[in-house]
């Protein structure tokens, strides 16, 4: 395929493998990056929100030219039952700022930018070409990657894992374990167009404002999931995701069930009128802290959602994966230029940078949330909600019953369906796992 | 109920965009006389309906509506109920928005 030797392979190109390859070759570093897809991002799927200064620290003036959607001003999260939805809304004009904190964007688009400004830095891209193994020596180290391409086997010093969730090549050389059900959400998503203008009318925003509504509720069935709906330009992405275990054990249909979360009567009016132009599906990495695997090993390191790298609480995913790609990089970078080889030894400088970094101190902090999400979901995901509907609604309506008896009521019904232990049990882990 | 909602996931999945390796399908279902309890959550769970079950009682696959996203691979792959792997570089779905 190509005789000749590299510094390093990057397996995918994604927001990881893009971060990795960006870094190491405006390093001077000489880049092979391999992407099996037709073009990059045909193969990504993502809500797909993008955090600016993550991405500012790998190419500070990237809003020059980044194919960016929509600057968020407002983040909604709302706790649905099947007719209602209980809402907490923030929104600030001090989002308004010169250079805005989170963008809508989407993958398909921003991935061949993130892609071009890789090969403008002199990384040399491969795409349809899929990678089937990693060549390793008898005592283990990567040598290099056999591709699907004829004579398809390239050599260099290291090879970068960004092989996504569900990447095969690590967990077929027992580099890593594959993601357990409990461990990967399901999402499915579309994509509704609508003119800007009717947009911008629905969710009272204007130019390049956006929003966000996060959900939870009774639509996910009981199941540990979210919904979401983001603002992008001329589109609306509309989806939700629950655990794999939950599905296989609900045996629910995702599709059947994003179709009843688009006709909930608090989002079908969001997307009236709309022409849905795609229809994806991806897993989510949502196992937190104590999934993490092996992060690096003789001539490979592990990057973004293949490392597990998805902080689920605040739906940090893809900067968690820029980052991790930025300091895998940096480490291969550093070392390289100390001229020592890359082994296992010399590379656990990557996971010493991960540990310093925001990205290892977040995962750790939640690192029991995931866990209690799960064993109380139908709690959080079906109980929970219907109650807060049912203490609003009584709370709102004036039917000459005295408010200390609805208050009384409301507090009953939530005892009943839980008891009082549970409730401040579920209270207590809540904030155990938070802290 | 259950015909109106294939018949809504077929239209779901004709909006994107796939080039089908015809006669390399990547993923099989290893032959079984009665399936698993997670092969038979497959065909509900796989959110592109590639999985469905035949008059024998046995799941069969069609993976030209994959996504890819291994749902399936991540429920079935390691009991060897299925083998997944990625389709040929440059086939499969390809995302126009992602």
């Amino acid at each position: 395929m190509i005789e000749e030797r590299f510094d390093a392979i990057v397996i995918g190109a994604g927001m990881a493998g893009n971060a990795a390859a960006y870094t190491m070759a405006s390093r001077g570093l000489k880049v092979l990056q391999l992407e099996r897809g037709e073009y990059p991002g045909s193969k990504n799927v993502q809500g797909a929100i993008m955090y600016a200064s993550m991405l500012e620290k790998i190419i500070p003036d990237f809003r020059e030219d980044a194919p960016l959607e929509r600057h968020l001003v407002e983040q909604r999260f709302w706790v649905m039952d099947d007719r209602s939805h209980t809402g907490m809304h923030y929104r600030s004009d001090d989002f308004n700022e010169d250079k805005p904190n989170r963008y809508t964007i989407v993958r398909a688009q921003f991935d061949k930018w993130f892609s071009r400004k890789c090969r403008e830095v002199g990384v040399t891209l491969l795409c349809e070409t899929t990678v089937t193994e990693l060549i390793r020596n008898d005592a283990g180290k990567v040598l290099g990657v056999k591709t699907d391409r004829r004579g398809g086997a390239v050599f260099a010093d290291v090879v970068v894992l960004a092989e996504g969730v569900n990447g095969l090549l690590g967990p077929r050389a027992g580099l890593r374990a594959s993601p357990k059900p409990e461990t990967v959400a399901l999402a499915v998503k579309e994509m509704h167009f609508l003119p800007a203008e009717t947009i911008e009318s629905r969710f009272a925003i204007k130019g390049d404002e956006g929003v966000v509504i996060e959900m939870v509720g009774t639509f996910s069935k009981g199941m540990t999931g979210l919904g979401f709906l983001y603002t992008n330009k001329e589109s609306i992405s509309v989806g939700l995701g629950c655990l794999v275990s939950d599905f296989a054990e609900t045996r629910e249909s995702p599709y059947a069930m994003l179709e009843a979360f688009k006709a909930h009567p608090s989002i079908a009016p969001l997307l009236a009128g709309s022409e849905c132009k795609e229809y994806a599906a991806h897993l989510i990495p949502e196992g937190g802290f104590k999934e993490i695997p092996q992060l690096y090993g003789d001539g490979w390191v592990v990057v973004g959602d293949a490392a597990h790298f998805n902080n689920a609480v605040h739906r940090e995913g893809s900067n968690l994966a820029m980052t991790s790609g930025r300091l895998a990089g940096e480490a291969i970078h550093r070392i390289k230029a100390a001229r020592d080889p890359l082994t296992k030894d010399t590379l656990k400088l990557y996971k010493q940078l991960l540990d310093e970094s925001f990205l290892m101190k977040d995962l750790k902090k939640y690192k029991d949330l995931p866990g209690l999400l799960h064993t109380n979901s139908k709690n959080f995901f079906l109980s929970y909600p219907q109650l807060m509907s049912q203490a609003a609604q009584s709370y709102l309506r004036v039917d000459g019953t005295p408010k200390i008896d609805k208050e009384k009521k409301t507090l009953r019904s939530f005892i009943d369906k839980r008891s009082r232990l549970g409730l401040i049990s579920d209270a207590v882990k809540l904030a155990m796992a938070w802290r | 109920m259950t015909v109106a909602t294939e018949a809504r996931v077929e239209d779901k999945l004709f909006q994107n965009r796939y080039l089908v390796d015809a006669g390399k399908p990547h993923i099989k279902v290893r032959a079984h006389e009665t399936p698993s309890a997670a092969l038979v959550a497959l065909t509900a769970v796989c959110p592109a309906k590639c999985y469905e079950m035949n008059d024998r009682g046995q799941v069969e696959i069609t993976p030209d509506g994959c996504m890819e996203c291994g749902t399936c691979r991540i429920l079935c792959e390691a009991s060897g109920d299925i083998e997944w792997d990625y389709p040929r570089g440059g086939y499969g779905v390809l995302y126009k928005f992602g």
